[in-house]
């Protein structure tokens, strides 16, 4: 790690003063302490205290360093130089149920209606490797996002798009070598080659073992797997982003932002780290790694914690990983607004909570946002409820102003004390994680598993004791009883899915996929790059689940040791 | 020495394959706080090793917590099990996101109790302790 954020220091005299204390401790001694404080938490909902009144005095010694200019180092106040003024953020609404068919319909449905970008939401059985057949995937079909399960899959969930022009996110971790694999077969049979392909995939299964906790094989083999697709990517794919470093699912889990913003950072300095070992040159990835950041409901934190990621990256990356080339230092990201912050009471409610959440990722700098939908804390949004979500980003976009300049809140005396205190805490972090010997390390341990355990644990004690208020939860219960509409997935298309794996797998001949697995295996026993041997196993319709198997006969599989 | 009163026994389990442990995590600390003596299965259970469990651990109460929507094919076949094995006294509470709609028909399968989002936690501490013969 380069060297940790200096001290802050107060410019702690004001000359008109007789007295030589700064001017905040005389205001606050004789003003503010004249008046009782409500009863109520000062601090954020991470539990960091906040004061009443921020002064210069809290700013950096040096804060045009600290800060510098939007597109340029340390980017604290955005990664390009015109930012919103230049291009809007990405409105990219995640998206997936059923199987490919239906998927497929509302995914040009979105493109009909001018989205450039689409997002896919995989099931609960192909986020885990499991075949829809699987006797674990029973019930869990096309629920929670699409089905898939063959290349052939892939081919019919973007059927009518050209691959070649439209760019594509995949939420999708410990299967995700073998999902890309089914990517670039499905275009390679539309005629486009990988070097055209545009998107995202998101990979990041650190987190998984962290936070999420989809996972097919023990972490060392699971890492090898990222970094054979960073080098794949690096060579055969430049326009793809091999790894999205997420932050979301860790705050989804309890964490506090600190905790998002250090664990996510330092997953990120870890897949950079086994990149580097496998002999690749910083600057030939890192321009292609991003981030994905939680939006929850502590709107200057969460703005600070935006701040704070993007210096602290850029300057881990050039001073610690001698990144020489400017884009190999930008932490570009995406959004979320909480899932969890969400609730299942007077959901209407959520709207507010919602907005209010997207508002701080957008005054926090970010590239692309997914705002949520009111009902998601009952379902899967219906069809009003997600226009409604996407609206709530247009409103902010087109009518609060927000976007006419660049990092409104750049100077702020909060906005920079908090800032600061986020990238202290970070750094807390990082110490602590090097003395366990690194995150591979730490998560063996179950290190941030046990910090999010007790953050999450602190949280609802609070909730629960009236210290914190939730409106509609433990404050201001009374009215919205009433239920409101929620979507239902039709469980028919479960035995439908299951129906289109069987006909692939009746389709193939001969002992193509047979030989395919075993030369993945053999692979798998050895060190080269599994990526090739994954093509060739897409190439000859193989399904994920047999893929998975397979490499599970070789690399075995994780069973999580549960703290709480 | 007198015989301390019976400690109440909970397994909270996670079928299926959904992975949101934030809930499951902090009932069971909960309930051990509470002085129950909690055995927490971890993610990814099947219906069988869940009753497996209760068994084993000879358990009072059974706390399920399924958020992925796949719990009209999940716990039905817990409860079935659970009768099967003569351990229909045993108290299946279940949390997470579950449709008001469903909640009759859960209900009638033998569930006891169902805590929907925004339960706090002593109220399930509570039932548990209610409901558990002493």
């Amino acid at each position: 790690m380069a060297t940790p954020p200096r001290e802050l220091t107060g410019q702690d005299t004001d000359s008109n003063d007789s007295a030589s204390m700064p001017k905040s401790s005389r205001w606050r001694a004789e003003r503010y302490a004249a008046k009782p404080e409500r009863e109520a938490l000062f601090e954020t909902i991470s539990g960091e205290p906040v004061e009443p009144l921020y002064t210069e005095e809290d700013l950096p010694a040096d804060i045009d360093a600290e800060i510098g200019m939007p597109g340029e180092f340390p980017y604290t106040r955005g990664v390009y130089p015109s930012m919103y003024r230049g291009r809007l953020w990405t409105m990219r609404q995640f998206a997936g149920f059923g199987t490919a068919e239906e998927t497929n319909e509302r995914f040009r449905y979105l493109l009909d209606h001018g989205q450039t970008g689409l997002s896919t939401a995989f099931d609960m059985p192909s986020l885990m490797g499991h075949d829809s057949d699987h006797a674990r995937s029973e019930g869990e079909v096309g629920r929670e996002g699409v089905a898939l399960d063959t290349p052939d899959d892939m081919e019919t969930l973007f059927g009518g798009i050209d691959m070649g022009a439209v760019s594509t996110s995949m939420t999708i971790n410990a299967p995700a070598a073998v999902m890309l694999a089914f990517y670039v077969v499905a275009a390679e049979r539309q005629g486009v080659p990988p070097e055209q392909l545009a998107g995202t995939i998101q990979t990041d299964i650190l987190k998984e073992y962290i936070a999420q906790k989809e996972w097919c094989f023990p972490v060392d083999p699971a890492m090898r797997l990222v970094t054979d697709m960073i080098e794949y990517c690096a060579k055969d794919m430049p326009r793809w982003h091999p790894v999205s470093i997420s932050g979301y699912h860790i705050r989804e889990a309890g964490s506090t932002a600190q905790q998002e913003l250090a664990f996510t950072l330092k997953d990120g300095f870890t897949y950079v780290e086994q990149a580097i070992e496998r002999g690749l040159d910083v600057d030939t990835f890192a321009p292609r790694l991003s981030f994905f950041f939680n939006a929850h409901i502590d709107f200057f934190e969460e703005i600070a914690k935006y701040r704070a990621a993007r210096r602290i990256w850029a300057r881990e990356l050039r001073d610690t990983y001698g990144a020489r080339d400017e884009r190999s230092l930008l932490m570009r990201c995406h959004a979320q607004t909480a899932g969890v912050s969400l609730t299942a009471q007077q959901p209407l409610n959520n709207v507010t909570r919602t907005a209010i959440e997207a508002l701080a990722a957008v005054l926090g700098g970010t590239q692309s946002l997914h705002t949520n939908s009111f009902d998601e804390a009952l379902a899967l949004p219906t069809e009003e409820a997600a226009r409604v979500a996407l609206r709530t980003q247009q409103v902010i976009a087109e009518e609060t102003g927000v976007a006419n300049t660049i990092d409104p809140l750049g100077g702020s005396y909060f906005i920079e004390a908090l800032t600061d205190r986020m990238e202290e805490a970070a750094y807390g972090y990082f110490v602590k994680i090097d003395e366990l010997g690194g995150m591979v390390e730490a998560i063996k341990q179950n290190y941030p598993q046990r910090e999010i355990a007790d953050a999450s644990f602190t949280y609802q004690q609070e909730v629960d004791a009236g210290q914190r208020i939730v409106v509609g939860v433990n404050g201001y219960t009374e009215g919205g009883e009433g239920q409101i509409e929620t979507l239902r997935i039709d469980p028919a298309l479960e035995h439908k899915q299951i129906g289109r794996l069987q006909a692939v797998r009746a389709r193939r001949e001969g002992d193509g996929v047979e030989r395919s697995l075993a030369a993945l295996r053999e692979a798998a026993a050895g060190e080269q790059n599994l990526m090739y041997p994954l093509l060739d196993c897409a190439r000859a319709h193989a399904s994920e689940g047999e893929i998975v198997e397979s490499l599970q006969q070789v690399f075995g599989t994780y069973t999580e040791t549960p703290v709480f | 020495m007198a015989e301390q009163k019976r400690k109440i026994r909970v397994v909270v389990a996670k079928p299926g394959l959904d992975g949101h442990d934030r809930g499951a995590k902090i009932i069971a600390r909960a309930l051990r706080d509470a002085g129950m003596e909690v055995i927490y299965t971890g993610l990814h259970q099947t219906p069988e090793q869940i009753v497996e469990t209760v068994l084993q651990e000879d358990a009072h109460a059974v706390g399920l917590s399924i958020l992925s929507g796949a719990h009209m094919t999940l716990v039905p076949r817990i409860a079935k099990l659970l009768d099967e094995q003569g351990a229909e006294e045993v108290i299946l509470v279940l949390g997470g996101t579950i449709p008001q709609d469903d909640i009759p028909e859960l209900k009638e399968l033998g569930v006891a109790e169902v805590f929907t989002p925004g339960s706090s936690v002593q109220e399930i501490v509570d039932y548990i302790r209610g409901a558990v013969p002493a």
